[in-house]
């Protein structure tokens, strides 16, 4: 068995994969049988983005390793989250491998057991490489793919960290240190803010919907829960009240003007030019920050973990994964395929160029792997230590939209003078019935 | 049942009677395809649509028939009123403004002038662009810090605004894109209708005297009010569903505040996946677009009338 191992090993010696795999060190158990499901053909759909692409290039490599031919399509987004949604309602979708937005989807596509169950393949080595175990997986990765049963539905794949990128120019110039907690920021903000210059102290989303994910770390770091023990919506309380107001004095105060219509892109506009000091937002957009073609900041930017706020300090969390279709009918090699795009290698590749950060442990803290990552020191630091104070950063129910839209349109509304708590308890009450059917159904 | 119809005289001679007069139309073979695809295409879709709305209809959830709950529910939802009015305003700003300003500008293109034809060619040219790509382009000059309108602004001293990023300003905003682009395809229509205008009227009213304004009110405008009225029924129809430009600039936002029955709708159909509600809205979206056009058609006809009764 041992000769025939290693003769193995010989044979994939070239593929990368086999030479990931070889690094981690782990000689109990054998390899899978990649080449068992050799001539399938698999169908995926991506959501448009650096995950996608990292997976589409390499592609070769996959099939070089199993013999499964993958056809895989890119599309943006809101349209492949549709897609997917139809056609797994359909019960005959086009595809076996979907990628899924977890704090969107999670709720809906477990409800609805549109995802086939990994656990047992995960457990079997015949498919599964040693060094794939669950506990390699953040906790937060593990929260999202696991059911309340605890099986596993997908492979996390990527996860965005809510990071404090700020403009280490602008801090010099007003000698303002870099923020530890929420008054320090609203302090800093204030300071670094001059409207007759046209630079202002803080930038972030202010676009309904959008909105929700910085709102969220706000709440989360007053300490707030999005929901009870019985799965009642807790948003309208007092740490919603606070978060609210924090939120409102930022973007009002120390903001440029017009950021009530800001979505991501807006923002980091204000930012790469330099008219913004701090924005908070995901862990991703380090690479345009630092391109000299669209940024202005370029080597000015600074990097850390969002401040802390009088109850906690967390990074609200966001993630995609890969999920099997429930339907499929070639599950194994789908799963082959899931495995290998959050394969050490893969993961690697997508964290060097800085279009994800893996969920997997392994790959982030390699000194080898961190060796390679192109964007700067910091960045790399603030997604490790962001990874320690990880937590979900939406409710984990099925209308998600309908909350973003809802309640991120009553945040919205207090940027034009609307009272925290009236706007909040007004979304609420046109939310509180639309959650309740949705988990009756 | 057919039987006993058969085994009576009178009642055969009921059933034969309109067997005599009525013969199959040689045609009709010709007229099925047709009959199918519209009954496929336009028919079915509807009754469906209607059907839909009459159920309890999200994606991943088993179906259930729930009556008009659906229809119950739209004049408690804060959301769709407000979207209702939304629509009325950016519809009637978006076909008001490029009337006025495509009829101006067809009487200063009606008139002779070097390099006529070149103008006009560029007048044109927003017509020809594709709405999501001005969008975009006009959602970055619309940027409040960063934009090219503001620094215009700027130029003659006047203060920043905020365009699409603030509520009270975000519907009027919108309409200036309606606006930029649309008012060349009302030129076209009227300087149809001035072509047409025979030179005479406004010859004998030079006799009488009348000024420039006093011929534009009394012959031009009352001579191209139809060509108005077909202008006006084409920008109404675009701008009542008009969803690409505020999709693409603003999605609705601030808030909710350039949220148009179409948006909420595609919200609530394909994000929120409720396909009931979504159907209802549709039904109840088509019914005013219905009334807006039989009001239209009206306003048309009662014109035409006193058009004659004035030529008469």
């Amino acid at each position: 068995m041992n000769d025939h191992l290693i003769s193995r090993r010989a044979l994939l010696a070239g593929t990368a994969a086999a030479g990931a795999l070889s690094l981690t060190g782990l000689p109990a158990r054998a390899e899978p049988h990649w080449k068992k499901y050799a001539g399938t053909k698999l169908e995926v759909v991506l959501a448009k983005g650096p995950r996608g692409d990292n997976l589409q290039k390499y592609i070769k490599e996959f099939t070089d390793l199993t013999g499964i031919q993958v056809e895989s399509e890119q599309i943006p987004e809101q349209q492949q989250r549709q897609k997917a949604v139809i056609e797994l309602a359909s019960g005959k979708p086009s595809f076996d491998v979907v990628h899924v937005s977890y704090h969107v989807q999670k709720r809906q596509f477990e409800k609805a057991g549109w995802l086939a169950d990994m656990t047992g393949y995960m457990k079997d080595p015949n498919l599964t490489a040693p060094d794939l175990v669950e506990s390699d997986f953040s906790a937060a990765g593990l929260e999202y793919a696991r059911n309340d049963k605890g099986q596993m539905l997908s492979l996390p794949w990527s996860v965005d960290y809510f990071i404090l990128y700020y403009n280490k120019e602008l801090f010099q110039k007003k000698g303002v240190a870099v923020p530890k907690t929420f008054d320090e920021m609203v302090a800093a903000a204030e300071k670094l803010t001059d409207a007759k210059e046209g630079t202002y102290g803080f930038v972030g989303r202010g676009l309904r919907n959008a909105n929700m994910t910085l709102w969220t770390n706000f709440f989360l770091n007053y300490g707030g829960e999005f929901l009870d023990s019985k799965g009642n919506i807790l948003t309208d309380g007092p740490e919603a009240i606070q978060a609210t107001k924090l939120y409102q004095t930022l973007l009002t105060k120390v903001a440029p003007p017009g950021v009530a219509g800001f979505n991501w892109m807006e923002s980091m506009a204000s930012f790469t030019q330099g008219r913004s000091a701090m924005w908070i937002d995901g862990v991703g957009w380090a690479p345009p920050l630092e391109d000299p073609a669209a940024s202005r900041v370029v080597g000015k930017v600074g990097y850390t973990i969002v401040p802390a706020g009088p109850k906690g300090q967390y990074s609200a969390t966001y993630g995609d994964g890969l999920g099997i279709a429930a339907a499929s009918k070639n599950k194994e090699a789908a799963y082959l395929l899931c495995q290998w795009a959050v394969s050490k290698t893969q993961g690697a590749r997508l964290l060097q160029a800085g279009g994800g950060v893996p969920f997997r442990n392994s790959i982030l803290n390699d000194p080898e792997i961190q060796k390679g990552v192109k964007m700067p020191k910091e960045w790399l630091q603030s997604v490790i230590d962001s990874a320690k104070i990880s937590k979900l950063g939406l409710p984990v129910v099925i209308p998600v939209a309908e909350f973003r839209d809802l309640v991120g349109a009553a945040i919205t509304a207090t940027l034009a003078g609307a009272d925290p708590a009236t706007e909040l308890k007004k979304a609420h009450e046109q939310y509180r019935p639309i959650l309740e059917r949705s988990e009756k159904a | 049942m057919s039987a006993l119809t058969q085994t009576t005289p009178a009642a055969a001679d009921n059933d034969a009677a309109p067997e005599r007069e009525w013969r199959p139309p040689s045609y009709w073979p010709f007229v099925v395809p047709a009959l199918v695809v519209v009954l496929a295409i336009i028919i079915f879709p509807w009754l469906f649509t209607i059907w839909m709305s009459l159920n309890e209809w999200k994606v991943g959830s088993p179906t259930t028939f729930v009556g008009f709950a659906n229809y119950l529910r739209l004049p408690n939802d804060p959301r769709f009123v407000e979207a209702v009015g939304h629509t009325i305003l950016y519809t009637a700003l978006s076909v008001l403004l490029p009337l006025v300003f495509g009829t101006l500008a067809a009487v200063v293109f009606h008139a002779k002038f070097p390099g006529r034809g070149f103008l006009r060619g560029v007048f044109i040219m927003p017509m020809m662009a594709t709405p999501v790509a001005i969008a975009l382009v006009w959602t970055m000059m619309f940027h409040p810090q960063l934009g090219v309108l503001n620094y215009l602004l700027s130029l003659v001293g006047l203060p920043p605004q905020l365009w699409v990023f603030h509520p009270a300003t975000v519907i009027p905003s919108l309409v200036l894109v309606e606006t930029w682009q649309w008012t060349p395809l009302v030129m076209l229509i009227v300087l149809g209708g001035l072509a047409a205008i025979p030179v005479e009227p406004y010859e004998s009213a030079q006799i009488d005297g009348a000024g420039v304004w006093q011929m534009f009110r009394y012959i031009t405008l009352p001579l191209i009010t139809p060509f108005l009225f077909i202008a006006g029924m084409i920008r109404m129809i675009d701008a009542v569903k008009s969803f690409d430009i505020i999709f693409a600039i603003t999605q609705g936002g601030p808030g909710s505040a350039s949220e148009t029955i179409n948006l909420y709708l595609y919200s609530v159909a394909f994000i929120y996946y409720d396909l009931g509600y979504g159907s209802a809205i549709a039904v109840v979206f088509f019914l005013l677009i219905i009334a807006m056009a039989a009001m239209m058609l009206h306003l048309r006809q009662r014109t035409l009338w006193t058009e004659i009764g004035g030529g008469a």
